[in-house]
């Protein structure tokens, strides 16, 4: 390995070097010792008295410190976790009531430092915008610091290389008579040609009877960091755009039928705050046909459904209308949106007549799936056109199963046995004051039960095509076929009155569940995010190091030194001071016809081998081997 | 059930070798840790007695850098140059062999489910603990880390034991797990993971390793400095630098994880983030190892203390892949188990 901190045990490269070091703030473990870092100590003490602009910039040295920025990033973690033991109000609404149910006493003194909306709370929103203010404030001067670097020259050549880590050496012997200065500039300029090659930038330094060349690479290193880093803030600034400007919506559509992108349409819609709920992109979906399989009986997960595939027509004003799919996984876009399909159920076709056999009702009602066997929960409402407001409420099967008690309960999710049944409910629905009432509940408190339990009869139970009574009558009600419309026959609505014969695939329709997004923001965070991981990449992997070769012309013979200093981890810096030594060193060997002998710290050329092990100056008491 | 044996059955039983396997070489790379560091302790010994400075049990710091120039050296040490302790050789083949028949159990079970072999719990921790062992097999051919061969081995065996708890019958994927992101998104945690299990080890031993040169530099006569092996193993400072280098290449993994799961998560549940339980975790996950990595790079935090960032990471890890898998509630419910 590099000693990242044995960085700073050549003073003399310090002066030079601060030009195109990168920046860090001064209490980075290659910062500059307390005792120099002027204001600022290393352990955050001051001096006494400071000035209103002192305290200032003595406040932001500490906000964009590393320390700092790692207390508030094991902050950051810390705050994360209590929203994923409490139930979030974002991910998870019903877990939420259904804590305040279970607790109430606690419920109120938690939701008080909110620990059902984390994310948004004001203490973690304060830990992570601290954050992103240190950040900014760390990244804009070494910014700075890194546009000058990136134009300025390596520095001036350590006087004394050898008291580098990684440090070789080596005597080329000249054939008599040879010119040692000539031949000396034809060394340095073949080092220099090597390591322009090797991509370094190269600066020659010559001085006191010895010629040098300075070089340094991996300026992609400090560049990486810094696109990281302000990458990073582009995800943040995505996030809350595009979180502005994003909506989503909810619609249940039935077989058959359509739906319009207008705020009208949709079942529940949440606009993000600069959204224009009046200008949605003008657009209109059908639902042709929803597919899906079953696992068969008999299998290890009979009865898991999936495949599930939305046939849908799709029409744009002014074009063709197309058909098109909606998966899971495969959401389908239009015009900027995304259609995805978020569930799926029954949609029993219930026609209602009164007393003279007038259609007062008929529609197909979504019935909420409650088990992976779609036992299916829904509720029919009839305002009009009876003396009393109607209000059916019930559960579909579709592949019932008699319990020991009246009830039935479902056992495959697929249309074998397909039953409705359903209680009847008049008095007040509560909907004629205009009070949003959601179409799957049924308040019952203004209503009278006319069947089912605690009441004279029995619940309605119907098969696809059957028709039967509504209870005091009122009038009938079917549960069409939607296979065969034409199939009815007539019950009494009871649990004898229904066998099990005949094909019921496709008695009845399914509805799907679509949510519609439209999120602007999503590419820019996953462009940032892209950003960030090659940023990442470059600042972790391009090795920052410096290279330093220096002849010197000696009687008849040159004296060749190399040295390297890492900046930052860099494992790789020994081997290649190594393979640079072994290659200089023999071209030039070659090119001056010279005698290669070498010496110092470095007793093979292998570049595997490992040089700093050997070095007799390094007292024992310092740990003086390396890892590679 | 049927007479034959099913592949998933061939695959269990594979998984059942493999553990047995492990555990023998856990015991050889044991008896590996004794003896060699039994040897290192009378090569001290012998020093001591020449110099007649301390008494037989205690270290003198001078003795603890030797061993650990000594043993990094050796951890850098290519072919024929290595130590070849015999111990530490069977514990490596059985590893290898181990290895060989966990592939199989993986590779038959994928063939069994006619898809990867990483879609639920149980396959998830066969085809992370396969990952943990093919690092350290890939990593042995760079670095000799065979004193970590009694962890890597102990772990992976008490893991894969604990997979076949839930173990589940091969069953179909669910529609959202049809996705390419499955492949890529899973494995790519696994392999993160397989680098952040190393970096623990490494950072465990490091606190060790530290404690002991604190003890001996204290130099306080027969003191004793910490358990015998880690005369096979490099300095703390050696031992930080190796598992930061594993820890990064985790993180990186884990960065490139993150944002595979929210495109998944974008085309699967129409959004790229909601804070799902499983989503927290891997964030909260994400933002310690970048607080490790800082903490490398902060006065004051190399060291010791950053050691204990990593370890925190890596049981943070663990505790996502358990605990939250297990019993917190979420959209990612793949464990298979009811
Ligand atoms: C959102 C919060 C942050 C995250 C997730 C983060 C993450 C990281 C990561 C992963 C690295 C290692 C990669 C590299 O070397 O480029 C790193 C390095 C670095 N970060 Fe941050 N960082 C954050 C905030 C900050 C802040 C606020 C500062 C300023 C105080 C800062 C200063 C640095 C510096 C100087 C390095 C280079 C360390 C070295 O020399 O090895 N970071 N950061």
């Amino acid at each position: 390995m590099s000693r990242h901190r044995s960085e700073g045990s050549d003073g003399s490269d310090r002066s030079d070097g601060e030009t195109t070091d990168p920046l860090r703030p001064a209490d980075h473990v290659d910062g500059l010792p307390a005792a120099s870092a002027g204001a600022f100590d290393g352990d955050g003490v001051t001096s006494p008295r400071l000035g209103l602009v002192e305290w200032l910039r003595w406040g932001w040295r500490q906000l964009t410190s590393m320390r700092t920025a790692l207390v508030l990033l094991l902050l950051l973690a810390i705050a994360a976790v209590p929203g994923s033991i409490f139930p979030q109000r974002s991910a998870d609404p019903n877990g939420v009531t259904q804590f305040r149910t279970d607790n109430p006493d606690l419920f109120p003194i938690l939701d008080g430092i909110s620990l059902f909306d984390v994310y948004t709370s004001p203490w973690f929103s304060a830990i992570y915008l601290l954050l992103f203010v240190s950040l900014i404030g760390c990244v804009i001067p070494r910014t700075k610091h890194h546009w000058k670097a990136l134009r300025a020259q390596p520095p001036r050549t350590p006087a004394r290389l050898g008291r580098l880590d990684d440090h070789r050496e080596r005597v080329l012997t000249l054939p008599e008579g040879a010119d040692t200065a000539a031949a000396a500039e034809e060394a340095i300029a073949l080092a220099e040609t090597q390591l322009r090659g090797a991509r370094y930038r190269v600066q020659r330094y010559d001085a006191r009877g010895s010629l040098s060349v300075s070089a340094e690479r991996g300026y992609l290193r400090e560049t990486g960091n810094l696109l990281f880093h302000i990458a990073l803030v582009g995800v943040l600034i995505a996030v809350g755009v595009g979180g502005a400007l994003t909506y989503t919506g909810q619609r249940a559509i039935v077989e058959g039928q359509s739906f319009a992108n207008a705020l009208t349409d949709y079942s529940s819609f949440n606009p993000g705050r600069f959204v224009n709920a009046d200008n949605l992109a003008p657009y209109a979906i059908s639902l042709d046909r929803f597919d899906l399989t079953y696992q068969p009986a008999g299998t290890v997960a009979a009865g898991q459904a999936g495949d599930f595939v939305a046939h849908v027509t799709t029409q744009l004003p002014g074009q063709e209308p197309q058909t098109g799919e909606v998966r899971v996984n495969h959401p389908l876009d239009i015009a900027g949106d995304r259609v995805y399909l978020m569930g799926n159920g029954y949609a029993p076709t219930i026609t209602v007549r009164d007393a003279a056999g007038e259609v007062i009702f008929h529609d197909n009602v979504p019935f909420l799936p409650q088990d992976t066997n779609m036992t299916s929960l829904g509720v029919v409402k009839i305002a009009d056109g009876l003396p009393e407001q109607l209000g059916l409420v019930g559960f579909f099967y579709p592949t019932a199963q008699p319990l020991t008690t009246e009830a039935f309960t479902s056992v495959y999710p697929d249309l074998i046995f397909p039953v409705l049944s359903l209680d009847v409910y008049s008095g007040d629905l509560g909907i004629d004051d205009g009070t949003p009432r959601s179409v799957y509940t049924l308040d019952t408190g203004d209503m009278t039960k006319l069947t089912g339990r605690e009441t004279d009869l029995e619940s309605i139970q119907l098969l696809p095509g059957q028709t039967t009574d509504l209870p005091n009558g009122l009038g009938t009600i079917t549960f069409e076929n939607a296979a065969d419309p034409t199939a009815n026959e007539v019950t009494d609505g009871t649990l004898e009155s229904l066998s099990p014969d005949g094909d019921f695939g496709g008695s009845v329709k399914r509805f799907v569940s679509l949510s519609i997004h439209h999120d602007v923001g999503a590419p820019w965070v996953l462009l940032f995010a892209v950003l960030a991981l090659s940023g990442l990449l470059l600042a972790l992997f391009v090795p920052r190091r410096r290279m330093w070769v220096r002849v010197t012309p000696e009687a008849g013979a040159l004296r060749i030194e190399y040295a390297a200093l890492a900046r930052g981890e860099d494992p790789q810096l020994a081997v290649a001071v190594d393979q640079l030594s072994a290659r200089h060193g023999s071209a030039a060997a070659a090119a001056l016809g010279a005698e290669d002998a070498e010496s110092g710290p470095a007793t093979e050329p292998a570049p595997t081998a490992e040089p700093g092990q050997t070095a007799s100056d390094d007292p024992p008491s310092r740990p003086t081997s390396k890892v590679d | 059930m049927t007479e034959q044996l099913s592949l998933d059955d061939v695959s269990l039983l594979l998984v059942w070798t493999a553990i047995a396997i492990y555990a023998i070489a856990f015991v050889a790379y044991a008896i590996d840790l004794a003896r060699r560091s039994a040897q290192a302790a009378d090569a001290q010994d012998a020093v001591v007695r020449e110099r007649e400075l301390v008494g037989a049990r205690g270290e003198t710091i001078a003795q603890v850098r030797a061993s650990e120039d000594a043993a990094a050296a050796s951890l850098s040490a290519r072919g024929r140059d290595r130590a070849r302790p015999l111990w530490a050789r069977i514990g490596t083949s059985l590893t290898w062999l181990g290895f060989l028949f966990h592939l199989g159990a993986t590779v038959t079970r994928g063939i069994a489910a006619e898809r990867v072999p990483w879609s639920n719990m149980y396959e998830f921790a066969m085809t992370g603990t396969l990952l943990i062992v093919a690092v350290y097999l890939g990593v042995l051919f760079r670095y000799d880390l065979r004193f970590l061969g009694a962890f890597i081995t102990g772990l992976v065996a008490v893991l894969m034991g604990g997979a076949t708890l839930f173990h589940v019958d091969v069953s179909p994927l669910s529609d959202p797990l049809k996705s390419i992101w499955l492949v890529i998104h899973v494995f790519v945690a696994s392999l993160a993971t397989a680098l952040f299990a190393l970096a623990f080890a490494l950072s465990v031993l490091q606190l060790l390793q530290a404690r002991r040169e604190r003890k001996a530099a204290a130099a306080e006569v027969g003191l004793r400095t910490g358990p015998g092996f880690l005369r096979l193993v490099p300095s703390a400072d050696n031992l930080e630098s190796l598992a930061y280098r594993f820890a990064i290449i985790g993180f990186i993994f884990w960065t490139f994880t993150l944002i595979a799961g929210s495109i998944w998560a974008n085309d699967a549940w129409g959004r790229y983030w909601g804070f799902d339980t499983k989503e927290v975790w891997t964030f909260v996950i994400w933002v310690l190892y970048a607080g490790y990595i800082h903490a490398r790079a902060t006065r004051g935090w190399r060291g010791t203390r950053s050691a204990w960032l990593s370890i925190i990471g890596f049981t943070a890890v663990m505790f996502n892949f358990t605990i939250v898998n297990m019993f917190f509630k979420g959209l990612h419910v793949y464990s298979g188990l009811t």
